[in-house]
């Protein structure tokens, strides 16, 4: 039998070595596997890479991650903001490299990276600081540069329901990068509210087909 | 005539009046946001938010938020009837895919080819991007509402920017607090000028030199 759900999520993310590149799903707070990040924390992996919109707020999310120097870079497309004091403060010092990346240009090179596409070629931050050191070229009469592909060595993502394949629904815009973050990591783990039996998802309505997913956890909501 | 400069509410009202039935808009933070307050109720205008709501309905009211429903600023907001979600880049295919009819957005500098600033201030090191590069040269229009120059005086319409590019020839219209000004490939052209204002006026403010339009007319706030 397949079964991909874990009961604990310190074990879903136990074998998580330093230096490990992993995409964090969520836009602001919404779609954020926010357990899954506290058990990260808890186990202690440092020198991450981190893929994620948003820095975390507060001392939420990622944010507890970058209090405590675990990530050594973030990819993002929105680290200044107000609430996010933690990641500034930390950047400010020198403690964290940042690749500011635009929202598109982000969720694409995650995409690619879970399809099978090295790189390609988008108009995108054409003429701006973005394509610095990037290649750019005329496609079909449109300026392009070249962005590549980003995958995870793991993917924390965020989903409403799970059947014990991984077959994934979402919340709303809950949904956001979880689905393509869920392709592009090698290791997927989803965090979810509630497991159904197997069956029981219209499959006309699964977001995330299972193949996309390695382990499911059910959030325990503490 | 009394010289009267728009507000910001009168700006949004504006822009509002540009809007058909049936287009999709996305609408960035500022003086954009104002602009839904302004449309018909039964003109079916689609919002299209960033994060993958497409239908996107009004502010969420207390006891119905979802912390999964939120708008492009994180804010709880509600969804329509038709309304549905997409993935990121879904949602950004839409965008950089020419299906968004306008984008109504902020802008900090505006040049005489349409290039536009508007995500980060001049000689910082830190600024945030989110969707304002893909958002700027995908959807089919760019509408830029902004004061027609800076708290301190400085002037937004400029020749050659010098903030921080967004994107390069994607504005078509601009609207200030003084003028409506299309970007066109012979320059900006003045097609509406806020009330009691002379030409003369506007063009202090504004550094590539108008070319007044045929029809030129007062904006009616």
């Amino acid at each position: 039998m397949i079964n991909k759900t874990f009961d604990s999520i310190d074990d879903a993310v136990a074998d998580i070595a330093d230096g490990s590149t992993i995409l964090f799903g969520g836009f602001g707070g919404a779609g954020v596997a926010y357990e899954s990040i506290l058990a990260l924390y808890r186990q202690g992996a440092k020198n991450i890479i981190g893929v994620s919109n948003n820095p975390g707020y507060e001392h939420e999310g990622i944010a507890k991650l970058i209090l405590h120097d675990r990530l050594s870079k973030l990819m993002c497309s929105f680290p200044n903001n107000k609430q996010s004091y933690v990641f500034i403060e930390k950047y400010n010092q020198g403690k964290i490299d940042l690749e500011l990346i635009p929202q598109g240009t982000f969720a694409e090179r995650i995409r690619a990276g879970g399809a099978g596409i090295e790189a390609f070629f988008t108009p995108t931050g054409v003429g701006t600081e973005v394509a610095i050191g990037k290649e750019e070229r005329e496609i079909n009469g449109v300026t392009c540069i070249l962005e590549k592909a980003i995958r995870g060595d793991y993917a924390f993502v965020k989903a409403k329901k799970a059947d014990r394949w991984g077959n994934l629904v979402y919340n709303k815009s809950g949904r956001n990068f979880n689905p393509v973050m869920a392709m592009a990591g090698k290791i997927t783990i989803a965090e979810v509210d509630e497991i159904v039996e197997i069956g029981e998802l219209d499959p006309e309505t699964i977001v995330t087909p299972g193949i996309f997913v390695q382990r499911i956890v059910k959030r325990s909501g503490l | 005539m009394e010289k009267r400069k728009l507000t910001r509410e009168q700006i949004a009202q504006r822009i509002a009046r540009d809007l058909q039935t049936g287009d999709i808009v996305n609408i960035g933070i500022g003086i954009p946001v104002l602009v839904s307050n302004y449309v018909a109720s039964d003109a079916e205008i689609i919002y299209h938010s960033e994060q993958g709501v497409l239908g996107m309905g009004k502010k969420a009211k207390p006891g119905e938020e979802d912390p999964d429903l939120v708008n492009a600023s994180k804010e709880p907001v509600t969804l329509v009837p038709g309304g549905s979600y997409s993935h990121s880049a879904d949602s950004f295919a839409m965008a950089r895919g020419k299906h968004i009819d306008v984008a109504i957005l902020g802008g900090m500098q505006v040049s005489e080819k349409g290039d536009l600033a508007n995500w980060k201030v001049k000689g910082v090191k830190l600024g945030s991007i989110g969707g304002a590069m893909d958002i700027a040269i995908g959807a089919k229009k760019i509408f830029i509402a902004m004061t027609h120059t800076s708290k301190s005086g400085e002037i937004k319409i400029v020749n050659q920017l010098d903030y921080p590019v967004t994107a390069l020839h994607c504005v078509n219209r601009i609207y200030t607090d003084l003028a409506v000004i299309d970007v066109t490939r012979d320059g900006l052209i003045l097609k509406e000028i806020a009330p009691g204002f002379t030409i003369e006026e506007v063009q202090e403010v504004t550094e590539p030199k108008l070319i007044k339009a045929e029809d030129l007319k007062v904006i009616e706030v």
